[in-house]
């Protein structure tokens, strides 16, 4: 019998959102379909994934993870020019741990200076991230926004408690903001609502619908992020847009499979492959869920997307 | 081929008789074209249209079971394209490749390897589920030892007899009789014999095509000659092939109910790239395959590419939960340790799996809080301090303990006071934060 494959055609369109300067200059979103759905409409742009590296040294992160940026990353500028040389990196994510109340409370002046110092080092484009202490965040984004001003950087995250201070700053000194909020998908709208009633072009936003490992929690964030890459193609909701983003390394690299020995674990398998894969494969899944740019941490799990985005192509 | 409600009506008897329980046949056309009755409510329909109804009306994914007793896997009876509409019905089966190729112990070895993959996790076991015994030396006697060894060796568990080669599919389809083995399979080239023997072996037949084209035309020539039970390969091998196609296929089933793709997909993923072949795994689980064959099952991969599976079809509107009660862990004393958590699956199993790693025998409060995890079910007003206190007075815990301890954890360090309060003579004690700081915890008490 023959088959006539039944096309959809959608009605909305993901914002596409040039993320960097110069040469370095990469872009998000952009696609009027699915997920790798090229059979029936446009998806110009590849996802994009962005290494994260610290204002500090990664004293928490799992042995597994850590060794490879061993020679590096002690210093966030030889780790943002080894992922940007050494690792190809596509972005870069400089995640301003050392600013949280319980670690080094670093001051907003000293992330500055880290910001500053990151992006005279590397032509990638710069995601730059606070410590997720809601509080905290506004004082160290406003500064680091200032201090990477026009760079066009994506600036996160900001949240229901900040969100004002922080658009503020990114519009001023023409920065890309991370809208997060807490896997409900009225929550994300919402956010993304309140932020553009500022005055902040909606077409400048990235949606974190709030990432979750695999095993804990990914099916929510799947999801969510099925239900408003739906939204925003099939209803062409204005307000569901905006790219998404997958914060996936500081989710994977805490859960206990990314951890546990195989000593301890034997019916687990090896650590190494076993904490690599995790990472990759949350990656993987989100993707395949609607996420056009991802954080992550491992090279070898960031190899390993990139090429199953290629053969996604 | 859905049928309209009013192509429905065209072949019920018009008789508004009402016997059916609508008020009209036309009422109950409707009702049959959304799939909310069946036709067996009407006495009075004819033979010729329960033919033609009872296809229209089956199943989108026609549902199956691959292989036999207690490892037989179910396939098939998917209802919709996103998890977040309905939960996902009958997750994927994973199946390794064994060539014929290999030696006979290396043969027994893989088959081994299957059996021991189970592992429990969540309070579910979860394993790579069947094997495809590939006919790469494409000789018949080959394929049939080999058939041998993984039947004595992996006994019980599902067989894809992978051939295109009629005497050795036959050959080996005989090893698995009453097993329900798989016969992959069929092609433009091969498929009158493939079917005569899936039928007479009682066998699923695997269809293989290039493109969704040839395979509808295919799989329905198949039907005609007498075999119902068939999975489908639309020759997708690259990501984006198999995303496109496994899409196409599950829209046409569900949407348009088209019967010649409305059967369990299978995905051939194997690559030499280990991790890659898991990443592939990613797609083809969450991208509606039935059957996913890997080339290699080491433990690393069984474990994320399970975790993903059961994470992809858990229920979306009701989160996996364990009973609410106190459980002991070892066998506890009077004077052991108490610990009270939520009974959201992942947080039960979790926390009682650090505490057996401490080896300190203990009871663990597990409150029914709708299968939310603590600080979701903090968040939502229902582990409260009141309703722990209700709890833990009415589970009787207190005549089985020497001291009247509690141990919270330690995101909801917060509860701690109130708890004292509407607990009196009861001491409240924060635990960790994270439960794998609960040997460390147990150890620093003595
Ligand atoms: C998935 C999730 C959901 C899911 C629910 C999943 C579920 N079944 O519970 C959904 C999407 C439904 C949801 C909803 C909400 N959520 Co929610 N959710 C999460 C998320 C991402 C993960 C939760 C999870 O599964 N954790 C894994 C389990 C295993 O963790 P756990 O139960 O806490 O157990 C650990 C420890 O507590 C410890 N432990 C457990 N028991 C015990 C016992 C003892 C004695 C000890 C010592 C230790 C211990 O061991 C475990 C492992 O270390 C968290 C954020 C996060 N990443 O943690 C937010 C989070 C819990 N949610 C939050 C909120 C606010 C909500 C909502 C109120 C808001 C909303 N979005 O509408 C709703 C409320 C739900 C409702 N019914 O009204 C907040 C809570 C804020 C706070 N600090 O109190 C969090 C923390 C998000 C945030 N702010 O960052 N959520
Ligand atoms: S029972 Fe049959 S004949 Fe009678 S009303 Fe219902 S559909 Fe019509």
């Amino acid at each position: 019998m023959a088959f006539t494959p039944a096309k959809e055609t959608y009605s909305g369109k993901v914002y596409s959102v040039a993320i960097g300067t110069g040469e370095g200059t990469g872009t998000v979103g952009g696609e009027n379909v699915l997920p790798f759905h090229s059979f029936e409409g446009a998806a110009p742009n590849r996802p994009v994934i962005a290494f994260e590296i610290q204002d500090v040294p990664p004293a928490d992160w799992p042995e597994s993870v850590k060794k490879p940026f061993e020679a590096v990353s002690d210093d966030p500028v030889k780790w943002a020019r080894f992922c940007q040389d050494e690792l190809k990196a596509k972005a870069i994510a400089l995640r301003l741990v050392g600013t949280h109340p319980d670690r080094e409370n670093r001051s907003a002046e000293d992330a500055a200076k880290t910001v500053k110092d990151v992006l005279a080092a590397v032509n990638v484009p710069l995601i730059i991230l606070g410590s997720n202490h809601a509080e905290k965040d506004a004082p160290v984004l406003v500064a680091a926004s200032e201090a990477a001003k026009d760079k066009n950087c994506v600036i996160g995250k900001a949240q229901e408690a900040n969100y004002k201070t922080i658009a503020a700053a990114a519009m001023a000194n023409n920065h890309k903001i991370i809208a997060m909020s807490e896997l409900d998908i009225n929550l994300s709208k919402q956010l993304n609502i309140l932020i553009t009633q500022m005055g902040f072009e909606k077409e400048r936003l990235i949606t974190d619908p709030m990432c979750s490992a695999l095993g804990y929690g990914l099916e929510y964030t799947y999801s969510v992020m099925e239900r408003i890459r739906l939204a925003a193609l099939t209803q062409n909701d204005a307000t569901m847009q905006p790219p998404m983003l997958g914060d996936i390394g500081m989710y994977v690299w805490k859960v206990k499979e990314t951890q546990a020995p195989e000593a301890d674990l034997p019916h687990w398998g090896s650590l190494e492959e076993r904490g690599i894969a995790w990472e990759a494969v949350t990656a993987t899944a989100l993707l395949v869920a609607g996420a056009e740019l991802l954080i992550m941490r491992h090279p070898k799990a960031v190899e390993e997307v990139q090429k199953t985005i290629e053969e996604l192509i | 081929m859905a049928l309209t409600g009013v192509e429905i009506f065209k072949l019920l008897p018009k008789t508004n008789c009402k016997k059916c329980g609508h008020p009209t046949c036309l009422a109950f056309a409707m009702k049959l074209a959304q799939r909310q009755a069946t036709l067996d409510s009407c006495p009075d329909v004819s033979e010729e249209a329960k033919k033609v109804l009872g296809e229209a009306s089956a199943p989108p994914v026609r549902p199956m079971t691959f292989g036999a007793g207690d490892k037989a896997v179910k396939m098939g009876e998917e209802t919709v394209l996103f998890r977040h509409d309905k939960k996902f019905v009958n997750p994927c089966a994973f199946a390794v490749e064994i060539k014929d190729t290999l030696s006979e112990a290396d043969i027994a070895a893989i088959a081994e390897e299957v059996v021991k993959s189970e592992i429990d996790r969540v309070g579910q076991k979860l394993r790579i589920d069947a094997i495809a015994l590939t006919n790469a030396s494409g000789d018949a006697g080959k394929l049939e030892a080999a058939a041998k060894t993984v039947a004595a060796k992996a006994a019980g568990v599902p067989v894809i007899i992978n051939t295109q080669n009629t005497q050795a599919a036959e050959a080996a389809v005989k090893v698995f009789s009453d097993k329900r083995p798989l016969i992959y399979g069929a092609t433009a080239a091969n498929f009158e014999a493939m079917a005569n023997i899936a039928k007479a072996n009682k066998a699923i037949l695997g269809v293989g095509a290039s493109g969704l084209d040839e395979l509808s035309t295919l799989t329905d020539k198949i039907k005609g000659l007498g075999v119902e039970d068939m999975v489908i390969d639309s020759g997708a091998r690259k990501a984006k092939e198999i995303i496109e196609n496994n899409t196409l296929i599950r829209r046409a089933a569900i949407k348009k109910n088209f019967k010649p793709l409305g059967f369990p997909i299978i995905n051939f993923i194997q690559r030499e790239d280990s991790l890659h072949e898991a990443l592939l795994g990613v797609i083809a689980i969450t991208k509606y395959a039935s059957i996913v064959v890997l080339s290699s099952i080491e433990k690393w991969k069984n474990l994320a590419l399970f975790t993903l599976r059961q994470n992809i079809y858990t229920d979306p509107q009701v989160p996996m939960q364990v009973e609410q009660k106190v459980y002991p862990i070892g066998e506890p004393k009077p004077e052991s340790p108490l610990f009270i958590t939520t009974n959201f699956s992942l947080t039960y199993f979790i926390v009682s799996g650090e505490i057996e790693n401490s080896k300190v025998a203990s009871r663990l409060a597990v409150m029914d809080c709708e299968g939310l995890s603590v600080l979701t079910a903090w968040a939502a007003g229902k582990f409260t301090a009141s309703k722990i206190a209700q709890f833990i007075t009415e589970s009787g815990v207190e005549k089985d303990i020497a001291t009247k301890e509690l141990i919270i954890p330690g995101y909801v360090a917060i509860l701690s006071g109130s708890i004292e309060d509407k607990l009196p003579g009861w001491k409240i004690t924060v635990g960790p934060r994270e439960a794998n700081a609960i040997p460390a915890f147990l150890r620093s008490r003595g």
